[in-house]
């Protein structure tokens, strides 16, 4: 009984008192009736063994009340005892304030009698709280052990010593239990087998397995089998988060060959058809509509008869090559080892593969290969491809994302590198190469030769002395450590550990030479990643506090190589990397060496530079004083380009930190930025301007630009057309810089939107953002918006309104709603049918691109010649632009009140909207305290009152009261917008009463005499009208 | 106090004539003063011998291999009398702690170059590498590692391909790779030792 409970009883995990409890699972619960069966009929069976005394009692708490128990006991209140007693006179059943103390099996029996329908609970209590019950009735002697269980033979021999007639029933007792132990083992094990659940890994290998024997040919299994998605989540499940937590794992096209394709759904309980998949919408029908298989093959023998015949025949063919099907053996080997049963049909699968691949000679070498697979690389005579079978398992290959057995043409995919980047887009992409799958060595290429060279290298790493190490890591270097195949292959035979250990030693030249190596295959994104997985990071920040110039050089970097990823940038913060790096750009004033020095500061600004790209990173380098330092750096005489790039490039990834940006403009940075803009590198020039495109988020920092004359030589950037990288930055940086106005003139000056207009056409999305923001801007000036048109910049932009990219949506809306402004240009978007593909725009996702398009739709409709009509054949438009008013976003409400102002001018269209509801919106809104929407809205509700009896309806809504208030608002355009509003809504008598409580007229009396014209008449307006109303009464009540 | 003001005193004076006659060009007087100091305290007797330096390449410089601490010895001797004298003591170690690039190639060839033909032959290499690998007794071959290791430095270092390195050879492959100044095993301090034995020679003891 022992070995079952302690194997496959189901435990919670120990509580508190150390006591574990047993699950409420079904498994136990079958245990338990095994048992209790098994002690109920004990006393009858053997009434010998059931007399026998035991060692010790089993003790636990009962639920059984006293006086449950009759004859042959005495019972008390609150206890009992039995009449049977042990040889020393002791009962053997005893029980007191709840607890039980039982001796023998027929006591046993007898209270599970007793206990009647609590006996299950009885059972469970008694053996959780002696979960090594033979301990008690035996001795401690008897203890199941987990490894071996020797306690029979221990008996024998014990019994063999001792002739007694207990001892021989004692043997026979712990012969029945033993027995009986085994049974109760074989039926949980029975239990666990039926409901072996499918796992993300066996379906995986199913499908792959049952693709390679898909084909047309009428001698395979199936015509076409694959999965509805090539999106795999972190767990290998394909369903969608939601359908995951029902279990399902993926779905499965499958197309028989007699029959129409099914779509099968696979969960962790099995496959059964679902109701179809939709190839053009992408969406899978979950429904079940059919039995539940538990497997694939199952379901398949059982739905296509071919399916079953095929399989039966043992003779089909193999879709891919050979190899790629032994390689799908292993894989299969690797996937399937837990899944008993699995096993047994891809067993089955194999052997016949193995057939198979018999007839064309080749079953020697893949039985070879099956008994070896933990061989690493293999070299295969014939089929001119070598491929690595396996990594060691923390490399955790992704079996499944071998390109080499997909069938990508399903997909519409060309290329396994397509696949590949699919497989990168399923994983988290934040990060740029977090997630990087460990691809597998591309089949083809010579390296056995090489890797054979390298591993002899490593030995002598790992074996020899210094001298020995030194000139294997020399030769080391004379391998081309840029290709990728040397770089993996030290990795796969254990390098990198030795190269990481060396870096511990005390030899300087050890280090350095292991260091130069690291520095090289550090460029790999796999290296990068196993480096941090070793440690490497820790190591390489502490030679940064060298003494030695070289070592501080060489880590500094090889960190700048490996911290491009998330983790590794945690690692060299964490491990006070940065403040030692900062330290690196410390250039003595009189150095002995400074061109050494300078290599120094160089490297730890690369390091830096990469370390940058964390946010906690950037403030890291802040606290640790870099950017006085980099400012030194910067204006340094010594005007090294190489040294500079770093520099810059760690500003300009700093930027994005608004303490960055004042930080560059309080040190004077500026000047430097702009002056090394006429610099001869591009790089240089390219990080220059972006440093300059991020600071000039900052007014100062703009004027500042102009004033060092950064604006000649960013414009003078322009014609690099061919450097995309460098023209990004430039536009990027002309564009903020443009948001001054000074700066437009002197960008007009220097024909630069000319030449803004020529980058229109044909430019990468990241260029064309920053164009088209930057002619938003200088758009903002009448003259240019003539220019932009004289210059034929329209009709490109009108083009780029159709595209997809936010951002370049979110600047081509502003760009041409500045260009609206002018009739003429006005006449050109209408033409080109702008309008309409500004109000399509509504319907974009983003808010941000909502607000813009709502934006640039106001002086469209307002320039645009028959604007009330314009806008009434869009079809479907204006109740759209009515419903934006439901948006979350401050700047879409402002924006979409602002057209509807516009709108509101046609009065067709103003009762087309109040159809729509805009009245109830509209006064919804009226609560916010946001000046820009109370601006717009107002307005809004201005025009709106024009129509009908909609100033009574607003009234009603409760939006005047509200607007009263606005007129305490600081803006001034808020109170004449308002003012406007409440003379519109002070028509109607009840509006007037609201006002006239709401404290309006000594607000208005204020606004009487302010000097805005508009808001005077409109105060005055409202005042007449309350006043008139006032008088009106009272001549009622007098007359 | 007498004696040893007497001494101080001796030693100015070899010391202000070795500075001139002396062609070592990276000890300045008061640290040639010093080493020379250094020399008479390190033994007793009056000429250093083969035993006596060996006891300071290992004790002070942690060299630990008989067939370079000997080569060693040999470079510093200059006269092949078996002694180093002082002149031998303050212009070996010019180079052995300060040395140019230039000088230790060249010391570092003497040092390898074992039987001094101008040359650093196959079997000479083996020589100086054969301890260079922990030698495992599954292999068939011990040897075959070493071997393995000459070639390899055969191919990095023997630019003119007649399996030998002329002294021409080290240099370019040196002056390519600063690594393989020592490819041989160690013939020059670390740089740790080098400076604790300056500052114990030329700081501690003020003169």
């Amino acid at each position: 009984m022992g070995a079952s409970l302690a194997r496959a009883a189901q435990w919670t995990s120990a509580s508190d008192s150390g006591k574990g409890k047993l699950e409420l699972s079904p498994m136990n619960e079958k245990l338990l009736n095994d048992i209790i069966q098994f002690v109920e009929g004990f006393s009858s069976k053997y009434p010998e063994e059931g007399r026998f005394v035991f060692k010790d009692p089993l003790i636990w708490e009962t639920s059984i009340i006293p006086s449950s128990f009759s004859t042959g006991y005495n019972a008390s209140d609150s206890a009992v005892t039995s009449n049977d007693k042990d040889a020393s006179g002791n009962p053997l059943l005893e029980l007191s304030g709840g607890v039980l103390r039982v001796k023998s099996f027929a006591q046993l029996t007898n209270i599970l009698r007793m206990a009647k329908e609590k006996r299950l609970n009885e059972a469970r209590m008694c053996l959780e709280a002696n979960r090594d019950p033979l301990v008690k009735i035996l001795g401690p002697g008897f203890a199941t052990v987990d490894s071996e269980d020797s306690t029979l033979i221990r008996m024998v021999e014990k019994s063999k010593s001792d002739d007694s007639a207990e001892g021989a029933v004692r043997l026979r007792l712990l012969l029945i239990v033993n027995e009986f132990d085994m049974k109760l083992l074989n039926s949980c094990f029975r239990e666990i087998s039926k409901k072996v659940r499918l796992s993300p890994d066996a379906v995986n290998a199913e499908v792959e397995l049952l693709q390679s024997f898909a084909g047309e040919a009428p001698n395979t299994l199936l015509k076409d089998i694959h999965f509805t998605t090539q999106l795999v989540f972190s767990n290998k499940c394909r369903a969608l988060p939601w359908r995951q937590v029902h279990g399902d794992i993926c779905y499965v096209v499958i197309k028989p060959h007699d029959g129409d394709s099914f779509c099968v759904t696979a969960s962790t309980s099995g496959c059964y058809v679902n109701g179809g998949f939709e190839e053009e919408t992408q969406t899978v029908n979950f429904e079940k509509k059919g039995e539940v298989y538990k497997d694939l093959v199952s379901l398949l023998s059982d739905k296509s008869r071919q399916f079953a015949d095929n399989i039966a025949k043992k003779e089909f063919s193999m879709q891919e090559d050979n190899l790629k099907e032994t390689e799908k053996e292993t894989a299969v080997i690797n996937d399937l080892s837990s899944e008993q049963e699995k096993e047994d049909i891809q067993t089955e699968k194999q052997q016949k593969a193995l057939k198979d691949a018999g007839k064309k000679g080749k079953a020697g070498k893949d039985q070879k290969k099956s008994m070896q697979p933990s061989l690493k690389w293999r070299n295969l005579e014939d089929s001119r491809k070598t491929e690595k079978a396996q990594k060691e398992t923390k490399k955790k290959v992704q079996v499944t994302s071998v390109p080499a057995y997909r069938r990508p043409s399903y997909f519409g995919k060309k290329t396994p590198a397509d696949d590949d980047d699919d497989m990168s887009e399923s994983s988290d992409e934040s990060d740029e190469e977090e997630e990087i799958q460990d691809r597998r060595q591309d089949a083809g290429s010579d390296l056995p030769s090489e890797y054979w060279q390298i591993q002899k290298l490593v030995k002598y790493l790992k074996g020899g002395n210094q001298t020995a190490t030194i000139i294997a890591l020399c030769s080391m270097r004379d391998f081309n450590l840029t290709q990728e195949t040397c770089q993996l292959a030290i990795r796969d035979v254990g390098g990198l550990e030795v190269l990481i250990n060396l870096l511990d030693t005390d030899e300087n030249k050890c280090k350095i030479g292991s260091l130069k190596i690291l520095k090289e295959i550090s460029r790999n994104v796999q290296i990068r990643r196993a480096i941090a997985d070793l440690g490497g990071l820790q190591t390489m920040v502490r030679i940064l506090q060298s003494p030695n110039k070289d070592l501080k050089c060489l880590a500094a970097e090889t960190i700048a190589n490996v911290a491009k990823f998330r983790r590794a940038r945690r690692t060299v913060r964490q491990h006070g990397g940065i403040r030692k790096l900062v330290a690196l750009l410390d250039v003595p004033v009189n150095s002995a060496d400074i061109g050494k020095d300078i290599e120094v500061a160089r490297s730890g600004a690369l390091a830096l530079w990469s370390c940058s790209k964390s946010t906690k990173n950037k403030h890291s380098i802040k606290k640790a004083g870099a950017i006085p330092m980099l400012a030194k750096l910067l204006k340094s005489s010594h005007e090294e380009v190489q040294m500079l790039i770093p520099v810059v490039g760690t500003l300009q990834e700093c930027a994005s930190e608004k303490s960055y940006r004042l930080a560059i403009r309080t040190e004077g940075m500026i000047e430097n930025l702009v002056a090394n803009l006429r610099s001869d590198d591009s790089e240089l020039q390219m990080h220059c301007a972006a440093a300059i495109f991020k600071c000039a988020e900052d007014s100062v920092t703009r004027d500042l630009v102009r004033q060092y004359e950064g604006l000649d030589p960013l414009v003078a950037l322009l014609p690099q057309s061919d450097n995309k990288e460098l023209l990004a930055a430039a536009t990027g940086a002309i564009w903020k810089c443009a948001i001054s106005s000074e700066n437009v003139a002197r960008f007009q000056e220097l024909k630069c939107i000319e030449q803004l207009v020529a980058l229109l056409n044909d430019q990468p999305e990241e260029v064309l953002v920053n164009v088209v923001g930057a002619l938003g801007e200088c758009a903002q000036e009448p003259a240019n918006r003539i220019v932009i048109r004289k210059s034929g910049g329209i009709p490109s932009l009108v083009h780029l309104l159709t595209g997809t990219n936010q951002a370049l949506l979110v600047n081509v809306t502003k760009a041409v709603g500045a260009c609206a402004t002018e009739p003429e240009n006005m006449s050109i978007i209408d033409k080109l049918d702008g309008v309409r593909l500004l109000w399509s725009l509504l319907k974009n996702q983003n808010p941000e691109v909502q607000a813009s398009a709502a934006w640039a739709v106001c002086p469209c409709i307002e320039n645009a010649r028959d604007a009330g009509e314009m806008v009434r054949s869009f079809v479907g438009g204006l109740e759209l632009i009515v419903s934006l008013l439901k948006s979350s976003d401050l700047e879409v409400l402002a924006s979409v009140c602002a057209a509807i102002a516009n709108i509101a001018k046609d009065e067709e269209n103003l009762a087309v909207i109040t159809d729509h509801g805009v009245v109830p919106m509209l006064a919804k809104l009226a609560s916010t305290t946001n000046d820009k929407l109370r601006r717009h809205l107002a307005e809004a509700i201005a025009r709106c009152c024009t129509w009908g009896n909609n100033r009574v309806s607003f009234g009603r809504e409760g939006a005047v009261a509200p607007l009263v208030g606005y007129l305490k608002s600081e803006d001034k355009q808020v109170h004449r917008s308002t003012a406007q509003a409440l003379y519109q809504l002070s028509r109607d008598p009840d509006n007037c009463i609201t006002m006239h409580e709401n404290g309006v007229v000594k607000m208005l009396l204020n606004m009487v005499g302010s000097s805005d014209s508009a808001l005077q008449e409109a105060a005055a307006g409202c005042i007449g009208n309350i006043r008139r109303l006032a008088l009106a009464n009272e001549k009622a009540k007098y007359a | 106090m007498h004696d040893l003001g007497n001494m101080n005193k001796k030693n100015h004076k070899i010391a202000e004539e070795l500075f001139k006659t002396s062609s070592q060009k990276h000890f300045n007087k008061n640290e040639v003063e010093a080493l020379i100091h250094t020399y008479f305290s390190l033994f007793e007797g009056v000429k250093m011998d083969r035993n006596q330096f060996r006891d300071i390449l290992h004790g002070t410089f942690n060299m630990t291999e008989d067939l370079l601490m000997d080569r060693v010895f040999r470079a510093f001797d200059k006269d092949s009398d078996s002694y180093i004298c002082l002149s031998e003591w303050v212009e070996g170690l010019s180079i052995f702690i300060r040395g140019t690039l230039d000088e230790r190639i060249e010391y570092a060839f003497t040092v390898y170059d074992l039987n001094g033909d101008g040359y650093i032959s196959r079997e000479e290499m083996f020589q100086m590498l054969k301890n260079s690998l922990v030698k495992q007794p599954t292999e068939e071959d011990p040897d075959e590692g070493i071997k393995d290791l000459v070639e390899l430095t055969l191919k990095k270092m023997d630019i003119d391909h007649d399996s030998r390195l002329s002294k021409a050879d080290f240099e370019t492959a040196v002056k390519t790779e600063p690594l393989l100044l020592e490819v041989f095993g160690p013939c020059l301090p670390d740089e740790k030792c080098a400076t604790l034995f300056e500052e114990q020679v030329f700081h501690s003891k003020k003169f």
